[in-house]
């Protein structure tokens, strides 16, 4: 018995000195590679420097099932986590996420309020962007005598053999199949929200059935493109990137049609750390950090006053990050930005046809 | 005096009979006692949340819950005749509600299961719901047409059941109407039939494989000196105790259009360097990733029931003049039976809920249900239709357990 006690008693006092440390330490939870990387750099460490708090750092492959999971069983143990837009108007919608005072963020360091520094659509009841993403494809320059330039050639293996590689998901499949028709950007969603649309863009992807490889984890296209499995692929910037400026791989990037997508932070309902988790997100998406970032990975800042402060690669001076941007007037010259409202609507049904258009 | 039969008593006075009882009660108290963590183990992590898991195939209290009122409403209305003013006014009030809770997303999300696109009527409706006046039909048809289409309603009647058949009906295809009936789900809509085909195909081919690549070595091993064959054994089990992420991805190096295989290919003149096989990303790749990782689970049942069958009898069979065929035929292998059957049911059933493989190297045709099961628990946050899946996988491998049973017989297997 008296063993037992002492035993409860140490564990008590275990559990006790966790929560001490545990005070001044939040969990981060992003996509892990490059992007975390870039992230613990310019957020993670300077923040813990200024106020002595810790930040872990956790993994995790996108979705709300993990969210979802610790909320309804009432053990959050992820403080903040970084979603794409459509996850964290979801996650709002189903309580998943804290609501974020958003006239606590700071100003720009030129004094201009957040909202109007924050580029339009980044700033949602429970969510702040940190960042602009995009989907685009990449090609393989010692492939073709002449580069492709629009998402019809990406569509095209006349003139451009090989294979090629696209997510193995309708989201952003459908609507470069339209754009590699002929559809300009911004008629993309009209047409899709019609039975004539979906046909078209399924058609579209029927001419070149044959001749793709379909992946599933953001880090597989660089690879088959580097192993010569695919001539071209559809590829998340950031992770092009990295294979081209830091491996030096003979990648070309195309624009036209490009899809960008924001990445926000979002504060897990009923976090223990609430309040070190808000003052968190207020540094990290100040004008200096999201600048700063951006020398890791070629992410564009949601912040307008981020903008000209962007600076060189962080082990290579001679790359200039802004010119690797999506949010470049180049790259937005055929742009368009993904509708969370219409996947919300119309993923489980489009998930279906995909799914079976594939296994027909 | 003498007709009283003095019972046997004990050293205490119980009688010896009831001691005995006692005695075996305790030791079997004892045993049960032993066993008790992992039952409690057993009951707590595997028995309780499967069971509240799969509860959810059929029990979805969301609607209900969140909407009691146009629930309600929606009961009495017979789904087919139009929708009244006195729906349309609890309707409203009731999203006021779900507005202000914040619950408005999961009812949203919950018709928009039903039929495709109502999610953002439901969201944009509720924005503005607190402004709208009577008539209120009128009002939620200016705020969105879509208001006036009945089958808006019908998507919310059959949400609004609690104990539904709707997510098992969608797990095989087919699609729950208002009224009750069931029907095929649209053409271009229907996949998870094809995929528990594909993955009942798979699972069996690989068992298939599994049992002619497995047998000779198995025979083999049993047959070899103790010395050879437990190194043999070892070069058998090294897979296991190796990553099968890491096996995987090794195939994907060995089978890839500029893997180790096919780069022989074109070495030896099999193939042209621009048409090379496409080995990985298809349900060839899936097929051989599988086959060799599940492999030891064949080979290690079939050896050890083969080293239990003595070799005197095949020489005795060919001493009273049986060919080496008939020899190995009709005596060596119905005595070999316990072990094909344990090894091809321990295959075939950890085959057909085979994941991560089929995820990686699977492409576009060698996915299999499981990889749907993932999609609906981690992206489309549809658990109750991941819970159906995973109902009906459940259901239909005790159905292949039953007919093995019948042909076979559960007792004739054997581990070892």
């Amino acid at each position: 018995m008296k063993k037992l006690l002492t035993l409860t008693a140490a564990s008590a006092f275990a559990l006790s000195a966790n929560v001490a440390f545990s005070e001044g330490s939040i969990t981060v939870v992003s996509w892990g590679g490059a992007y975390t990387k870039s992230q613990v750099e310019a957020y993670h460490k300077p923040w813990s420097a200024t106020t002595g708090n810790q930040v872990v750092s956790e993994d995790y492959s996108g979705g709300l099932a993990e969210v979802k999971t610790q909320v309804e069983s009432g053990s959050v143990t992820w403080d903040i986590v970084d979603v794409e837009l459509s996850d964290a108007i979801r996650g709002c919608d189903e309580g998943l996420f804290e609501e974020i005072d958003l006239d606590s963020l700071p100003p720009s360091a030129d004094g201009v309020a957040a909202a109007d520094d924050f580029i339009p659509g980044s700033l949602h009841d429970c969510a702040v962007g940190n960042i602009v993403w995009s989907t685009l494809y990449a090609y393989d320059q010692t492939k073709f005598a002449s580069a492709p330039t629009t998402m019809a050639d990406f569509f095209d293996v006349e003139k451009f053999p090989g294979k090629r590689g696209m997510r193995k998901s309708p989201k952003a499949m459908l609507e470069m199949a339209l754009m590699g028709d002929g559809v300009p950007a911004n008629e993309v969603y009209e047409l899709m929200n019609t039975e004539e649309g979906i046909d078209r863009a399924f058609a579209k992807l029927d001419t070149i059935k044959d001749h793709v490889v379909w992946w599933e984890a953001g880090a597989q296209p660089p690879q088959l493109l580097a192993d010569g499995e695919v001539s071209m692929t559809i590829v998340w910037n950031g992770r092009i990137f990295n294979a081209i400026a830091a491996e030096g791989q003979p990648f070309g990037l195309v624009w036209d049609g490009q899809i960008y997508d924001l990445d926000l932070f979002a504060v897990t309902k009923g976090s223990p750390n609430k309040e070190l988790a808000m003052d968190f997100i207020r540094f990290a998406t100040g004008t200096q950090p999201l600048a700063d970032q951006a020398s890791w990975i070629n992410y564009g800042p949601v912040r307008k006053s981020s903008i000209p402060l962007i600076g060189t690669f962080h082990s290579d001076d001679s790359i200039k990050m802004i010119e690797h941007m999506p949010t470049t007037p180049d790259a937005m010259k055929n742009a368009l930005q993904n509708d969370f409202e219409f996947w919300a609507d119309n993923q489980d049904e489009l998930n279906e046809r995909f799914n079976a258009w594939l296994a027909g | 005096m003498s007709d009283i039969i003095t019972p046997l008593v004990a050293a205490d006075g119980t009688p010896l009979k009831r001691k005995l009882a006692q005695s075996l009660m305790r030791s079997r108290a004892r045993a049960f006692g032993l066993a008790l963590p992992l039952l409690a183990f057993i009951l707590v992590l595997f028995v309780f949340p499967i069971t509240t898991f799969l509860t959810q195939a059929f029990y979805d209290a969301r609607f209900a819950t969140l909407m009691p009122e146009t629930t309600k409403a929606l009961a009495d209305w017979d789904a087919t005749s139009e929708p009244t003013e006195e729906m349309a006014a609890i309707l409203v009030a009731d999203l006021i509600v779900a507005r202000k809770d914040k619950t408005i997303g999961k009812v949203a999300t919950r018709v928009n299961r039903e039929l495709s696109g109502t999610r953002s009527l439901f969201t944009k409706t509720a924005r503005s719901a607190k402004k709208m006046e009577a008539p209120y039909m009128e009002a939620l048809i200016k705020k969105d047409k879509d208001w006036g289409d009945i089958e808006v309603w019908q998507a919310m009647k059959t949400a609004s059941r609690v104990y539904t058949p709707a997510y098992l009906a969608a797990a095989v295809d087919l699609k729950m109407l208002a009224d009750g009936s069931i029907v095929r789900q649209d053409e271009n809509r229907r996949i998870h039939v094809i995929l528990f085909w594909r993955t009942l195909e798979i699972s069996f081919l690989v068992t298939l494989f599994c049992f002619m690549l497995g047998y000779p070595v198995a025979y083999m091993l049993s047959t070899l000196p103790a010395r050879t064959s437990n190194l043999l054994l070892i070069l058998v089990l090294l897979p296991f105790w190796t990553s099968l992420l890491v096996r995987t991805t090794a195939w994907i190096a060995m089978l890839q259009a500029q893997g180790v295989l096919n780069d022989l290919f074109v070495v030896f003149g099999l193939a042209t360097d621009d048409d090379r096989f496409s080995l990985i990303y298809n349900k060839t790749g899936t097929l051989i990733a599988m086959t060799h990782i599940l492999l030891p689970f064949m080979i290690l049942p079939l050896y050890s029931v083969m080293k239990t069958i003595p070799p005197s009898y095949v020489r005795a069979a060919k001493s009273m003049g049986a060919t080496n065929w008939t020899a190995f035929w009709r005596v060596y292998f119905p005595q070999s039976v316990p072990g094909i059957g344990a090894g091809a049911l321990l295959v075939f059933i950890l085959a057909i809920g085979y994941y991560i493989t089929p995820a990686l190297v699977g492409g576009q045709d060698g996915q299999m249900i499981s990889n749907f099961i993932d999609f609906h628990m981690r992206k489309s946050l549809n658990w109750n239709l991941a819970a159906a899946m995973g109902l009906v996988m459940l259901v239909f491998v005790l159905f292949m357990f039953w007919i093995y049973d019948r042909i076979v017989g559960i007792d004739n297997m054997k581990l070892g």
